[in-house]
C-alpha cells in the first residue's frame, strides 16, 4: 500500500489542495465582498500528462490557470510543485518557479510586444534566466525548428505583425518551451485560430509535449478539442470542479448533471441536427460574488434534492479515477 | 417552390493600397422560400463579404460590385440606394451582424431599438409599432418589461435575442445571420439555436447562416455552401455536403472538425489560404490540394450535380 502511495507521489508534478482564489470587490476604501472565482478546488497533475480544464466563460478556469502559475496570489489552500509548497513563495524561489513553468495565452497578437523581433522575443526569457550569450541564438533557432517555423533564419528578424495568427501562436509556444519547463499552462491557445489551423497547432503542441515530457494544463471551453488533446479532463462550473476523470470517460460517460447537459448540446456536423431541439438547462450560471449555498448548480439542476441546496456536495469517486462532485452519488 | 433568392455571377472587390482584394469572386447560388443556407469556411474566405454584398452594406473602397441578385422576383441590382432601402433592406431581407452583442446603442432602451426600423420606413404608427415590439419579444422569449431596459442590463444571451427580434420586427422573408452565436457560451448558444429553429418553423423564415463553426452550422442548414478564397467551391443539400463532401477542400474542412460524439481523429491540411490580393491562377486550393493535377492550373468548371448542387473542381469535370 505504502509503495503504491509512493509511486503515486513520484508521478505527481503539481498538487492543488483546497485552493481558493477570491477577488476583492472594493467600494471606496473598504472591501465589501469577494468574487469567488476559484472556491475550494483539489486535484493533481501528473508528470507528462495533458490535463484539460473545461468550462464556460466565467467559471474560473483562467483564474485557476493563473493561480497554478502563481501569477495570482491564492487566498487560501496550497499548491505543491514536486512536493514543494509554492503557494506563497517570493523572490528568488518565485524566479525559479517561473523558469520551470511556461504559459501560452489566447491572443497571440496581444501576447507579443509589436516592436520586438521574433529573435528578441524568444531571447528575452533566456536573458532573464542567465543563459550565456553564445548559447542563446542556438536555442532560439532550435525552438523555432521545434515549432516548424522553418527555415528559422526567415523568421528571426520578422516582427509579430508580419506573421499569421497560426504562425504567431507557434512563436508563443516556442517561447513557452524555450526554458525547458516542466509545466506549461495553455489558456485557450487555439480558440482564436481557424478550424484547420487549430488541429495543426494542437498536434504540434502534443508532439512537443511528448518530446520533452512536459505536463500541460489545457484550458478551454471546447470539449471536442479537449477530447483529442487531453489525457484527463476536469470540468468546472461556477468556481467548483464538478467532474474529473480520464478524457474518454468524461466525454462518453459523463456523470455530473452539468457535464451531461453540456456534452449533449454540442453538435457534431450532422444533417439530422436540424430536426431536433436541444435539451438545455434553464437559467444562467450564478454570480460568483454571491453563489448559492450548497451545490452551485442546484438552482438549474433537473435532479435537485433537498440537501443540494444546503450543503456543498463532496467529491465522490464513481468509477476508477473518475470523480464527481454531486450529492446524487454520495452514499448516506 | 418559389425561389426567394437568386444570386448570379456576383463580384465584390475592395480597393486597397496594395491592389484589389477579391473578396467575392463570381459567386452564384439559389435559395427557396423556407430553406436555410449555411455558408461555411475559414476566416477571410469572403463569407461576410458575400452577405454584405447581398445586403448592400458596402464600405467606401469598393472597386467592383456587379452581378445579378434577385430577391423575391425583384432584380435589386437595378434599384438605387434609396429604393433599396425602402423596398428591400429590412422589408424583404434583414441582417444580424457578427458583433451583434455590441451593436445595440448603450443609451437607447430596447423598445426604441425595436421600433426604429418600422418608424424609419413609416410602415406603421408608433402605437402599432410598440404593439408589434411586445409581440416580438414574447416570440423570442424575453419578458415584456425588458422593453424598458438599457442594453447593459441584459445578459449576452438576452442581447442576442433582442438583436434577433430586431431583425424580425418588419417581417422580412430572408434573415442573414452572421456568426450569431460565436460570442456566446455553449449552453446559451444551444438556447439561441433552439429559438432560431422555432422561429424558422413558425414564421417560415429563410435564413442565410454564416459561421466558421461547422458543427453549429448543421443545426440549421438545409443547404450548405463551402467558401474558399472568395469562391463557393461546393454547394449542395446538407445531406450530401456534411456526409459525402466532394470538393477536396470541403473534405479537408470537415475532417479537421474534432468530433465529440464519435471517434474520428481530426486531420489537417498544412499551409494557409492564399492572399485575396493575388490568388493563384486556376483553382485556388491547388497549392494545398492532395488531389492537384496539372489541369488545375486552369480555372475549374462548375460541375452541376443531380441533387441541384454544384462543385467547382476538375476532379468531377465530364462525369455528369
Amino acid at each position: 500500500m505504502s509503495k503504491l502511495l509512493e509511486q503515486r507521489e513520484s508521478s505527481t508534478l503539481l498538487a492543488v489542495k483546497d485552493l481558493r482564489i477570491w477577488y476583492p470587490i472594493r467600494k471606496f476604501l473598504s472591501i465589501v465582498g469577494y468574487v469567488k472565482a476559484v472556491d475550494g478546488v483539489t486535484f493533481e497533475i501528473r508528470k507528462g500528462e495533458i490535463f484539460g480544464i473545461v468550462g464556460e466563460s466565467g467559471c474560473g478556469k483562467t483564474t485557476l490557470g493563473k493561480g497554478i502559475l502563481r501569477l495570482l496570489e491564492p487566498t487560501s489552500g496550497h499548491i505543491y510543485f514536486e512536493s514543494k509548497d509554492i503557494t506563497h513563495i517570493k523572490g528568488r524561489s518565485l524566479k525559479w518557479y517561473r523558469r520551470v513553468t511556461g504559459i501560452v495565452q489566447q491572443d497571440p497578437y496581444g501576447a507579443m510586444p509589436p516592436f520586438m523581433s521574433i529573435k528578441t522575443i524568444l531571447e528575452e526569457p533566456l536573458k532573464i534566466h542567465g543563459v550565456p550569450k553564445k548559447e542563446r541564438l542556438e536555442r532560439v533557432i532550435s525552438a523555432l525548428e521545434d515549432v516548424r517555423l522553418t527555415p528559422p533564419e526567415d523568421f528571426l528578424n520578422k516582427y509579430p505583425h508580419m506573421l499569421s495568427g497560426g504562425q504567431l501562436q507557434r512563436v508563443a509556444i516556442a517561447r513557452a518551451f524555450i526554458l525547458k519547463p516542466k509545466l506549461v499552462v495553455a489558456d485557450e491557445p487555439v480558440s482564436m485560430l481557424d478550424a484547420s489551423v487549430r488541429v495543426e497547432t494542437l498536434t504540434l503542441f502534443k508532439d512537443l509535449q511528448r518530446k520533452y515530457g512536459v505536463s500541460i494544463v489545457y484550458i478551454t471551453h471546447d470539449f471536442s478539442t479537449a477530447k483529442y488533446f487531453s489525457d484527463r479532463i476536469a470540468v468546472m462550473y461556477a468556481g467548483h470542479m464538478v467532474e474529473l476523470g480520464a478524457a474518454r470517460d468524461v466525454i462518453y460517460k459523463p456523470q455530473h448533471p452539468y457535464t451531461k447537459h453540456l456534452i449533449k448540446v454540442i453538435p457534431d456536423p450532422d444533417p439530422q441536427n436540424r430536426f431536433v431541439f436541444k435539451e438545455t438547462l434553464p437559467g444562467e450560471p450564478p454570480s460568483l460574488a454571491n453563489p448559492p449555498p450548497g451545490c452551485r448548480l442546484a438552482p438549474r439542476c433537473p435532479y435537485v434534492i433537498d440537501i443540494c441546496k444546503q450543503k456543498e456536495p463532496p467529491m465522490v469517486e464513481v468509477a476508477s479515477e473518475h470523480y464527481v462532485k454531486c450529492w446524487l452519488y454520495a452514499r448516506k | 417552390m418559389a425561389k426567394i433568392l437568386e444570386v448570379r455571377n456576383l463580384y465584390l472587390y475592395f480597393r486597397t493600397l496594395r491592389g484589389n482584394v477579391k473578396a467575392v469572386d463570381d459567386v452564384s447560388l439559389d435559395l427557396e422560400r423556407g430553406e436555410t443556407l449555411a455558408i461555411i469556411g475559414e476566416s477571410g474566405c469572403g463569407k461576410t463579404s458575400l452577405a454584405r454584398a447581398i445586403m448592400r452594406y458596402l464600405p467606401r473602397n469598393v472597386a467592383l460590385y456587379k452581378g445579378t441578385i434577385v430577391i423575391d422576383g425583384i432584380d435589386v441590382m437595378k434599384l438605387s440606394n434609396r429604393e433599396f432601402d425602402e423596398k428591400i433592406r429590412w422589408v424583404k431581407i434583414s441582417y444580424v451582424s457578427q458583433a451583434a452583442l455590441n451593436s445595440l446603442n448603450p443609451v437607447i432602451k430596447t423598445l426604441d431599438h425595436l421600433i426604429e426600423p418600422i418608424l424609419l420606413r413609416k410602415l406603421a404608427t408608433r402605437e402599432e409599432a410598440v404593439e408589434k415590439a411586445r409581440e416580438i419579444v414574447k416570440l423570442v422569449g424575453i419578458p415584456e418589461d425588458f422593453l424598458y431596459r438599457y442594453p447593459f442590463e441584459l445578459s449576452g444571451g438576452m442581447k442576442q435575442r433582442i438583436v434577433i427580434a430586431l431583425s424580425l420586427i418588419t417581417h422580412p422573408d430572408i434573415v442573414i445571420l452572421d456568426e450569431p452565436t460565436s460570442a456566446l457560451d455553449v449552453m446559451t448558444q444551444a438556447n439561441i439555436m433552439n429559438l432560431l429553429k422555432k422561429l424558422k418553423k413558425e414564421l417560415k423564415l429563410t435564413y442565410i447562416f454564416i459561421t466558421h463553426d461547422i458543427g453549429i452550422s448543421s443545426e440549421l442548414a438545409d443547404k450548405v455552401a463551402v467558401m474558399y478564397a472568395g469562391k463557393i467551391v461546393e454547394f449542395g443539400p446538407s445531406e450530401q455536403v456534411y456526409v459525402e463532401p466532394l470538393h477536396p477542400y470541403s473534405r479537408a474542412l470537415l475532417n479537421s472538425v474534432p468530433r465529440l460524439h464519435e471517434e474520428k481523429i481530426p486531420t489537417f491540411v498544412s499551409g494557409a489560404p492564399p492572399s485575396l490580393l493575388n490568388p493563384p491562377k486556376g483553382c485556388r486550393f491547388r497549392p494545398r490540394c492532395p488531389n492537384a493535377m496539372p489541369m488545375c492550373e486552369k480555372e475549374p468548371p462548375i460541375v452541376k450535380l443531380e441533387n441541384g448542387g454544384y462543385v467547382q473542381c476538375w476532379l468531377y469535370a465530364g462525369k455528369t
